[in-house]
């Protein structure tokens, strides 16, 4: 099958191009070693099928950012049948740069002149024909956005590809172009392909030539001695650069007839960020875009509506429609897409249970409590996932997220990260999962897995549960506290540990400069139905791949465990304390005992360690634990956890072990610390394509978790304690700024 | 008159004549399209003052004031 490679700028409607020429036939999988979406697919309407491959999108070819590497070899390696070059017709000569670089390599190259129709509203043309011949390469004008076009671009590929082609250069600059030609003769007798390519990036001192043609180096070297430039020196990146932009506002640009001659025009664009991006107004203004997405994803009271229904009134019950009002009022899209999915899934289980009702108890406990109960438990969050995840794509696609990020990159920098970092971690409050997925949008390797790495701390909706369960308890155990204060005190201790882990790696284990913010502000436009359906829909198939296969089985062990006994007896959920559960409860609850809640507890102790256990794998688990076990403890008490949210449940474990107030603030810090749940490790895992950074990560989780809660707890019982922990912090901080000082003598040194 | 990038003024414009700097910022302001005799056009600096918004090449790029120290240029008179 031939092959076509799609290679462009960013922003440049490529996306939508490869949507429009695959359709369905579309595949996303990665690029081996790095975390950058592989697209591929087939055209179908032509002569033959072919696949095409999506490149990522990139402004040069030079080595500095793996998408960069990643199209760079594919062409090179992979060799393609025909490279179909898309260009942004508003910004030519931008988009032309990357041109001037792909046709020195020996492949077929054809020019799609993309958003023609943009151009055309400004008043300005492009002469295709004039363009074609300066080039000489087929030029074919299409539009993406309305699939004009595609099939004239495919078939003129058609024709490009059966033609070989020898790659060729637009340095004018007769010093250098005359060596170049040197080191592409000295190449070719070595038998080296696409010697054009090369020999230019060889001229650069391009890093990854350097190492690959180490013989030939020496001949650049020489020629930097004898020739010095007037302007550049030898610095001859510069050189090619310029000689570039050179030759394609020389040959190319007239091709572009303006009819507003002034340089910097208003656009609609210009209008819009001027107001999204104001002074004063721009922080604002992104506060309310970003609460309004959080109320649509998770309210249960939309626009706060529910005040003007008479009280009690909650019509549509019982009918296909009784997810849609709660009972404050109406619910946002998320919450109403995720009541729609819980009806299916509980119709589902009911005609489970209701086939498997002659068999054994176990076997239905196991289909219908373990199987189902765990992956309808994760398949209910996919939607409000899918939700959140939706409103950052718009956010994404229409060109705001970069504006958030250059308003807030200043604010970020402090902590070592770009202004790009905000979004994700900001997310994390919703759900950890798309917060995770969304890293992506980073560039650069260290920041995109600090950012992964704090993502949980900042409290999940999940979490929320376990808050005003305990700290409602608290208040009616001890009564001291309220619970919004102790809830927004957790909330905060998140976020500051997260602070504080950030600027402890980008110190010292995840070291590196704040990456460059060298970025292009894309022109505002509406955002693609289709490309971000397709994206929803793959981003939907990998997590429900996952739900089925890590998630399912680990469900399934810990319902095994916590439903039988070490003598293999089948246990009802009244029976848990015997448990094989419980039994390692008890086991491991001596690891608690830093914490507050291990071996100091009385008989009944250990089921905060298995209630932070099951917490690992979903921390909605951690409530209904509790309650579980509350109600196997104190038979016949009242514990309806659905009715109080736990809290009695969890009133009912304080007076039973005996357990202190800093112990349940430990307790809860270790919840919102901790590994977050199955379906975040298996969104971690997939943004880690590196398996021992992906056990750094959960190793990390889990002695952060340890470290926090133990220092809330023992600040709690002792106070003078805290001043342990900040002479550790003192004495930690200094530590690190010797050794780092130390370090970059050394490498001055080097 | 010649200054920086970073000492410009919001509406101010100018044509690159030299950028210096760390190799790898260097690289990446050449791909963007920021070689000498390109025309730069001061938009706007961020709420807390930085980073800036330029355009350059009819596009708009946004870089630190830290970068934008590395792009020396002649200032166009009475932009």
């Amino acid at each position: 099958m031939l092959k076509f490679a799609l290679a462009g700028n960013p922003n440049s409607g490529k996306t939508t191009l490869f949507n429009g020429l695959t359709g369905s036939t579309a595949h996303v999988g990665n690029w081996p070693g790095v975390t950058v979406d592989k697209k591929e697919g087939v055209y179908k309407k032509g002569a033959e099928p072919v696949a095409i491959m999506d490149l990522p999108g990139i402004y040069s070819l030079s080595p500095y950012t793996p998408e960069e590497v990643i199209a760079r070899n594919y062409i090179l390696d992979e060799k393609p049948d025909c490279v179909i070059n898309i260009i942004d017709a508003t910004n030519l000569e931008r988009n032309l740069y990357l041109t001037t670089q792909i046709m020195e390599i020996d492949v077929p190259v054809i020019i799609a002149l993309n958003m023609m129709d943009a151009v055309e509203k400004r008043g300005d043309s492009i002469d295709a024909t004039e363009l074609e011949k300066r080039l000489g390469l087929p030029v074919v004008k299409i539009s993406a956005l309305k699939g004009q076009g595609l099939d004239k671009l495919m078939e003129r590929a058609f024709e490009t590809c059966k033609k070989p082609r020898v790659g060729v250069t637009v340095i004018e600059d007769t010093a250098l172009k005359h060596f170049i030609g040197d080191v592409k003769i000295a190449l070719e007798g070595q038998g080296v392909q696409n010697p054009m390519f090369h020999a230019v990036k060889l001229a650069e001192l391009d890093e990854l030539e350097v190492l690959m043609h180490k013989d030939t180096v020496n001949m650049v070297e020489a020629f930097k001695k004898t020739h010095k430039d007037e302007i550049f020196g030898d610095d001859f990146e510069a050189l090619v650069a310029d000689a570039r932009y050179k030759y394609i506002t020389k040959y190319f640009s007239p091709a572009l007839k303006r009819r507003n001659k002034e340089k910097f025009v208003v656009t609609p664009s210009d209008k819009a960020d001027k107001i999204l991006t104001h002074r004063i107004w721009g922080i604002p203004i992104f506060l309310v875009v970003l609460f309004t997405i959080f109320h649509f994803t998770f309210s249960e009271n939309l626009f706060f509506l529910g005040g003007l229904l008479p009280e009690g009134w909650v019509s549509l019950e019982g009918t296909a429609f009784e997810g849609v009002f709660g009972d404050g009022g109406i619910n946002s899209i998320g919450v109403m897409l995720m009541n729609l999915v819980e009806v299916g899934t509980t119709a589902l289980s009911d005609l489970v249970a209701s086939l498997l009702s002659s068999s054994p108890e176990w076997v239905t406990g196991l289909i219908c409590d373990g199987v189902l109960g765990g992956i309808f438990a994760i398949l209910g969050f996919l939607p409000q996932i899918l939700v959140l995840f939706l409103f950052f794509s718009i956010l994404e696609d229409s060109g705001y997220m970069a504006r958030i990020a250059f308003i807030l990159d200043r604010a970020l920098r402090k902590f070592g990260l770009s202004g790009r970092a905000f979004l994700p971690m900001i997310m994390g409050f919703g759900c950890s999962v798309p917060a995770m997925i969304n890293t992506r949008t980073l560039a650069d390797e260290k920041e995109k897995l600090a950012t992964v790495r704090v993502i949980p701390f900042f409290s999940c909706g999940a979490k929320l549960p376990i808050l005003t369960a305990v700290s409602g308890a608290i208040v009616m155990h001890f009564g001291v506290g309220n619970v919004d204060f102790i809830t927004y005190g957790m909330y905060l201790l998140g976020i500051i540990t997260a602070l504080i882990a950030v600027i402890l790696m980008r110190e010292t284990t995840l070291k590196g400069d704040t990456p460059p913010f060298i970025m292009e502000l894309p022109a505002y436009h509406a955002p693609q139905v289709k490309n971000l359906i397709m994206l929803l829909w793959d981003k939907a198939k990998h997590f429900i791949e996952k739900a089925f296969t890590i998630i399912l089985a680990s469900t399934i062990l810990i319902w095994v465990i916590s439903h039988f006994s070490f003598d293999w007896k089948y246990l009802t959920d009244e029976q848990m304390e015997s448990s094989i559960l419980a039994g390692v409860g008890q086991l491991i609850q001596p690891l608690f005992t830093p914490l507050g809640f291990g071996s100091q507890l009385k008989a009944f102790g250990w089921v905060f360690a298995v209630a932070a256990i099951t917490g690992l794998i979903a921390k909605e688990n951690v409530v209904s634990t509790l309650g579980t076990l509350a109600a196997c403890i104190v038979t016949g008490a009242l514990v309806d956890v659905e009715l109080d949210g736990g809290v009695g449940a969890v009133a009912i474990m304080i007076k039973e072990t005996g357990i202190t107030l800093p112990a349940l603030l430990s307790f809860i810090a270790f919840n919102m610390t901790t590994i977050p749940c199955f379906a975040a490790v298996a969104a971690a895992k997939g943004e880690m394509p590196k398996k021992s950074t992906f056990k750094w990560t959960l190793a990390f989780w889990i002695a952060t978790s340890y470290v926090v809660s133990s220092a809330v707890y023992l600040v709690g019982t002792a106070f003078w304690t805290v001043f342990i922990y900040l002479a550790v912090a003192v004495v930690a901080f200094f530590a690190i700024r010797f050794y780092n000082k130390k370090r970059l003598e050394k490498g001055k040194i080097k | 008159m010649k200054k920086t990038l970073d000492k410009f003024f919001i509406g101010e414009s100018g044509v690159v004549i030299a950028v210096s700097g760390e190799r790898k910022i260097k690289r990446r302001l050449y791909d963007m399209g920021i070689t000498n005799g390109a025309e730069i056009y001061l938009r706007k600096k961020a709420p807390l003052g930085d980073p800036i918004e330029v355009t350059v090449r009819s596009y708009e790029l946004s870089l630190r004031n830290s970068e934008a120290a590395c792009i020396t240029l002649e200032v166009n008179p009475n932009a």
